[in-house]
């Protein structure tokens, strides 16, 4: 946990925003980040011995890319509302620095076996966080968790209200800084300057 | 008076390093300067003497504030007698209005005192006085109809994200009341947005406010409009002197602009920002007006004495605009800063048809605007003097 990609690299924060307004597509997310970045991490570390250092940067963005348009058609055919929810977001996975970052800092230099653990110790660290954004902003954006309604009629007629800042893009921001915040002042990492 | 003092100095040593109390000790340390003043002495140069620190400079802001809490409870209790068709005495308007308010302030500095406390134990610094301002603030920006809790959730809000994370006092960027403000701004809209009047009335008892009558209506002179029948009395002399629903501390400008005229007198605000706020909100509206016989939007037709008084200009700019700490710092800057925020405010009102008021979101941006502006004034003089002396 010392080395999550978002709360101490503060990297893959674009997509960390756009999607955490629920769990469901928070988890579906996180699924796609973890099959992408663990199989790239993979690709690239059989192949890192063949690739020129020249072109490098070029044939990763192309691993990566085949791999997020293949997860992209998959979603299309299985879950094609869920699909249409995380919209562009899914296809900007490309761009996420996480996985490029990976494949060039770790994948490059090590073996297919602990790249693939890289990959997924990364993917998960990210979903973590994900999902921790998607279920403060559902419970208070929508009063809900995964979909279920947890703050009941009740409480509303008591005269509570959906947060709705929550659901717009600075909720995510102010929770996501709370948990960087929250978890650097655990782990003590933060550089003191 | 004197057994005050000596109790406050018997139990000091309990509060020193080592001892048991110690993580209390900025909570002793608070209390005892509130209570006496203190006798510690700068510990690097300039050495001022002045018989004037922090906290007498906030202790004077929020007595500043005292009148409009004073009018808003009246105003309260006459908008409410006002709804349910009452004939009432000032001194009842007076009693029912506090009641109103009494536990808005309350909630208030419970919440700020929490945090600030708990952060003062926990970083280890003394408990700044700057939170007594921020709480006495917020209510006064607050609708009396406003629910308890998410006040109390708007003011940790304003506290911890607008102050504390940047350091606490003297370091935020965006002023704490204001921040707390935006926050149920966006939160919970149904509450706060300045479309529908707020007042503590019957149920389903609401009308427009002065701003959002000539937002609703297309192709009218917003003067015409505002005298013509409307529900409440929106005429110049009677939004100037407060009598109509709003946040509880800012319908009467006359208080206000007392308060800012004796705040200048003690150079506790700059009349710099108080200057080019109100040019700018006149050189705006008077744009606005040339443009209004060209465009059906209404907002452009109102006049620049009646910006001036309408909405929450009046209060924004004296007590909002003016904090020294979120605005710019060099004297140019402070003159432009306060321009913008003139300009702004007539903008949002009139152009945005989605916010009749624009105060708050004018000051918040041009709080972000506020060093940049100082850096561009220090590089223009630093260029000046290059000029003179290359």
């Amino acid at each position: 946990m010392g080395e999550n990609p978002i709360s101490i690299h503060v990297l893959g924060i674009c997509s960390a925003l756009a999607i955490t307004t629920k769990i469901d597509t928070a988890v579906v997310m996180t699924i796609a980040v973890v099959a992408v970045l663990s199989i790239s991490n993979v690709v690239i570390s059989l192949l890192r011995n063949n690739i020129p250092n020249k072109v490098r940067i070029i044939i990763q963005m192309s691993v990566i890319a085949s791999l997020v348009i293949i997860a992209d058609q998959v979603l299309k055919a299985y879950m094609y509302d869920m699909s249409k929810l995380l919209g562009v977001f899914l296809g900007l996975i490309i761009t996420n620095c996480i996985v490029l970052g990976r494949a060039e800092a770790y994948a490059m230099q090590n073996s297919p076996s602990k790249a693939l653990l890289d990959g997924m110790g990364n993917g998960l660290g990210y979903g973590t966080i994900l999902i921790a954004v998607a279920f403060f902003r559902e419970l208070f954006g929508f009063g809900s968790i995964y979909g279920a309604q947890v703050i009941t009629n009740q409480i509303y007629l008591g005269g509570y209200e959906n947060n709705g800042l929550m659901i717009l893009s600075p909720g995510a921001f102010f929770i996501l800084g709370l948990i960087v915040w929250a978890h650097r002042a655990y782990t003590e990492t933060s550089d003191k300057d | 008076m004197k057994w005050l003092l000596d109790y406050l100095l018997k139990i000091k040593p309990n509060f020193d390093e080592g001892q048991k109390l110690n993580w209390l000790y900025p909570l002793y340390e608070a209390t005892e300067t509130i209570l006496f003043s203190t006798d510690a002495k700068t510990k690097s140069a300039p050495h001022i003497r002045d018989s004037i620190d922090i906290k007498r400079v906030m202790i004077l802001v929020v007595v500043a504030l005292i009148p409009c809490y004073v009018f808003g409870a009246i105003n309260v209790g006459y908008q409410n007698a006002l709804s349910f068709g009452l004939e009432r005495t000032w001194i009842e308007n007076l009693i029912f209005g506090a009641n109103a308010i009494i536990p808005i302030i309350v909630v208030t500095f419970v919440a700020g005192a929490f945090w600030e406390i708990l952060f003062a134990i926990v970083r280890k610094h003394e408990i700044s006085e700057g939170f007594l301002v921020t709480c006495a603030l917020i209510p006064l920006t607050m609708p009396p109809s406003i629910p308890l809790w998410q006040l109390f959730i708007a003011t940790s809000f304003g506290i911890v994200i607008g102050k504390e994370i940047f350091g606490g006092v003297g370091m935020n960027i965006f002023n704490p009341a204001l921040t707390a403000r935006c926050f149920i701004f966006f939160s919970y809209p149904s509450k706060i947005s300045g479309d529908m009047v707020w007042l503590v009335g019957p149920d389903g008892y609401s009308g427009a406010t002065a701003l959002s009558v000539p937002a609703s209506t297309n192709n009218a002179d917003a003067v015409y409009l505002l005298n013509g029948i409307t529900q409440f009395d929106y005429s110049w002399i009677n939004l100037a002197s407060g009598w109509i629903p709003g946040s509880i501390g800012e319908t009467n400008k006359f208080i206000i602009f007392s308060a800012a005229a004796a705040l200048m007198l003690m150079k506790l605000i700059s009349w710099r920002v108080i200057l080019g706020g109100i040019s700018g909100l006149f050189a705006m509206s008077y744009i606005g007006t040339l443009i209004a016989p060209f465009s059906d939007n209404s907002m452009l037709s109102i006049p620049p004495h009646y910006h001036l008084v309408m909405g929450s200009f009046a209060f924004g700019l004296t007590f909002m605009a003016t904090e020294p700490v979120t605005g710019s710092h060099t004297d140019t800057g402070r003159l432009v800063y306060g321009f913008f925020v003139g300009v702004l405010t007539v903008i949002i009102r009139s152009i945005n048809p989605a916010y009749p008021e624009g105060v708050m979101l004018a000051i918040l941006l041009m709080n972000a605007f506020a060093s940049l502006i100082d850096y561009f004034v220090v590089k223009v003089n630093i260029s000046k003097r290059m000029a003179r002396y290359a």
